[in-house]
């Protein structure tokens, strides 16, 4: 078989694209090789970039804006009379993918009418956010708006269980009690999500 | 009598040198918040901002860092050379600032007080020679260290300096020819008219060869070989730790505010401040009031060469060792001696009445 030289190779072999270029090897010329010009170009290029907008945010004094989309931490609802929506149906354990969620319901007895909407409450609510995948299909399973996802994300945690959040943890602040708290742990997610 | 005035020379002296000291080891400390600044704000980045309003309390955390951390001295490193190079590093950086003529005078106590420590009639030359002694902290330092990489850096830190020191040396002479001295106060004072009888004026490309011959003196970008992280981990500082290494890493940015002092009085007219007859001034404000803005207007004058100096370290890739000797030997010594040997021939003409 007859041996090709490197110049063959590359004239037989088709090229990709037609970005391809032969590299030049043409000798410098004297601007060139002066240096200086090149040098003082690159320098105005530095220069330029004194002038650029900066794009870092400052983080801890200023907050890049959540998208009106983000799913962030659960918030179990209240009603404008501070009674917790949930009535425990189990709609939100079972339309979770991660199975992240569980809970127990209780019977609302008498005299607790201004804690629970209605007769059947959560007595226990948990969420393992190491599962959870914040997808928020709880918050489309929900008939009774009682869980949406908010515009935060879980802290660091040195054990795993402190990623198992109770309800002490979900339940927004009592609208009628604390209601700078309330407004705060809802945002505005939770009027995109009706 | 003759007591009390050389009591009163040695306070003032004293009080001079206290004040030059101090103020240069503060610029050198802010240059290097400077330096990292301008990095950020040339890279499109913050730059450090949290210590203190805008970060200038920066300066002082990296101090007290540097200081907290331990001392590690190699178990087959020679101690007393050692703890010796950076020492000398520091000294040789910090010496430099005595012959620089900071303003004219002041007046105090009846006395004139020039706002010079030593006005010695050979003051480039004393420049030279401590410039010259910075890099044996290096090599002193690099070599105790025991460690290949140090040496390495110290080797390439001697041979850099030697090579760069006669084109420097060279196109100074160009540059003294015109003067006819070596005194940095009469080398200013000969400057003094107006911008045009600034020395920059006479010797360009003198210049540009001191310039660009200071950088590699002061181990900087482009001429950084010494320190290349990349390719001698860290270079004649790759053993030092914790405040020896942070009086290296300190002498660097002494030594920049030094010679772009240098530079300044060299080149740039010293004191003389532009657009402005001193003198006339001078009378209508008070001599003391008069100083203070030449002091602030020479120190203008080099802080924008350390900006240049950090300019151009941004900017600009290092060279490689065959490129800096060629550099060095091949295109700067030429260059000076055909810069000294035009300026000895129009300083001839200018004698003979322009007549050949």
């Amino acid at each position: 078989m007859r041996s090709l030289s490197k110049a063959q190779i590359i004239t037989y072999m088709q090229a990709l694209t037609n970005r391809a270029k032969q590299v030049e090897r043409k000798p410098m010329t004297l601007l060139e090789r002066a240096y200086l010009p090149a040098i003082f170009k690159g320098m105005a290029i530095t220069f330029g970039h004194m002038f650029k907008k900066r794009p870092t945010i400052n983080y801890p004094e200023v907050k890049r804006p959540f998208s009106p989309v983000f799913r962030g931490l659960h918030i179990l609802n209240r009603d404008e009379e501070g009674r917790e929506n949930c009535t425990a149906c189990g709609l939100c354990a079972v339309a979770c993918p991660a199975e992240a969620i569980t809970m127990e319901a209780a019977e609302r007895k008498a005299g607790e009418e201004n804690l629970y909407r209605e007769e059947k409450y959560a007595a226990k609510y948990e969420i393992n956010m190491l599962r959870c995948i914040f997808c928020g299909l709880c918050e489309e399973a929900c008939p009774k708006d009682a869980i949406y996802l908010s515009e935060t994300f879980a802290p660091a945690n040195f054990q795993r269980k402190g990623f198992i959040y109770g309800k002490d943890d979900l339940l927004i602040p009592n609208p009628i009690t604390e209601p700078e708290a309330f407004a705060e742990a809802r945002g505005n997610r939770a009027q995109v999500a009706r | 009598m003759l007591l009390s005035i050389e009591l009163a020379l040695i306070l003032e002296k004293l009080a001079l040198i206290v004040v030059v000291v101090m103020s240069s080891l503060l610029i050198a400390m802010y240059a290097t918040f400077a330096e990292r600044k301008v990095a950020a704000i040339m890279q499109d980045r913050r730059g450090p901002n949290r210590a203190g309003p805008f970060g200038i309390l920066q300066p002082v955390a990296d101090g007290l860092k540097l200081f907290f951390k331990e001392e590690i001295i190699p178990n087959l490193s020679s101690k007393f050379l050692f703890i010796l190079g950076p020492c000398l590093a520091m000294l040789t950086a910090m010496m430099t600032g005595a012959v620089i003529p900071w303003g004219d005078k002041v007046h105090f106590f009846d006395r004139d007080i020039p706002l010079q420590i030593a006005d010695i009639n050979i003051g480039i030359l004393y420049v030279f020679g401590v410039v010259s002694m910075g890099v044996y902290g290096i090599m002193i330092g690099s070599w105790a260290s025991n460690n290949k990489f140090s040496l390495m850096g110290g080797l390439r830190a001697a041979s850099q300096i030697i090579s760069y020191e006669l084109a420097m040396g060279i196109s100074l002479i160009a540059l003294l020819m015109t003067t006819g001295t070596l005194s940095l106060k009469e080398i200013v004072e000969q400057q003094q008219e107006s911008w045009y009888s600034w020395n920059i004026i006479k010797q360009p490309l003198g210049f540009l060869i001191f310039l660009i011959c200071a950088f590699a003196e002061c181990n900087r970008t482009p001429f950084d070989l010494p320190e290349a992280e990349n390719e001698l981990i860290g270079g004649y500082h790759t053993e030092y730790s914790s405040m020896k290494l942070g009086f290296f890493l300190f002498a660097e940015y002494i030594n920049m505010f030094l010679s772009s002092a240098v530079m300044v009085s060299l080149f740039f007219g010293g004191y003389d401040i532009p657009f402005l007859n001193d003198a006339a001034f001078a009378e209508k404000i008070g001599i003391n009031w008069m100083a203070l803005l030449h002091a602030g207007m020479f120190l203008l004058k080099a802080a924008s060469f350390l900006f240049l100096f950090m300019w151009v370290r941004w900017t600009i890739p290092r060279f490689r060792y065959d490129q800096l000797m060629n550099l060095g030997w091949k295109v700067l010594i030429p260059l000076a001696l055909i810069n000294m040997l035009v300026t000895g021939a129009f300083i001839l003409l200018q004698q003979n009445n322009w007549h050949f």
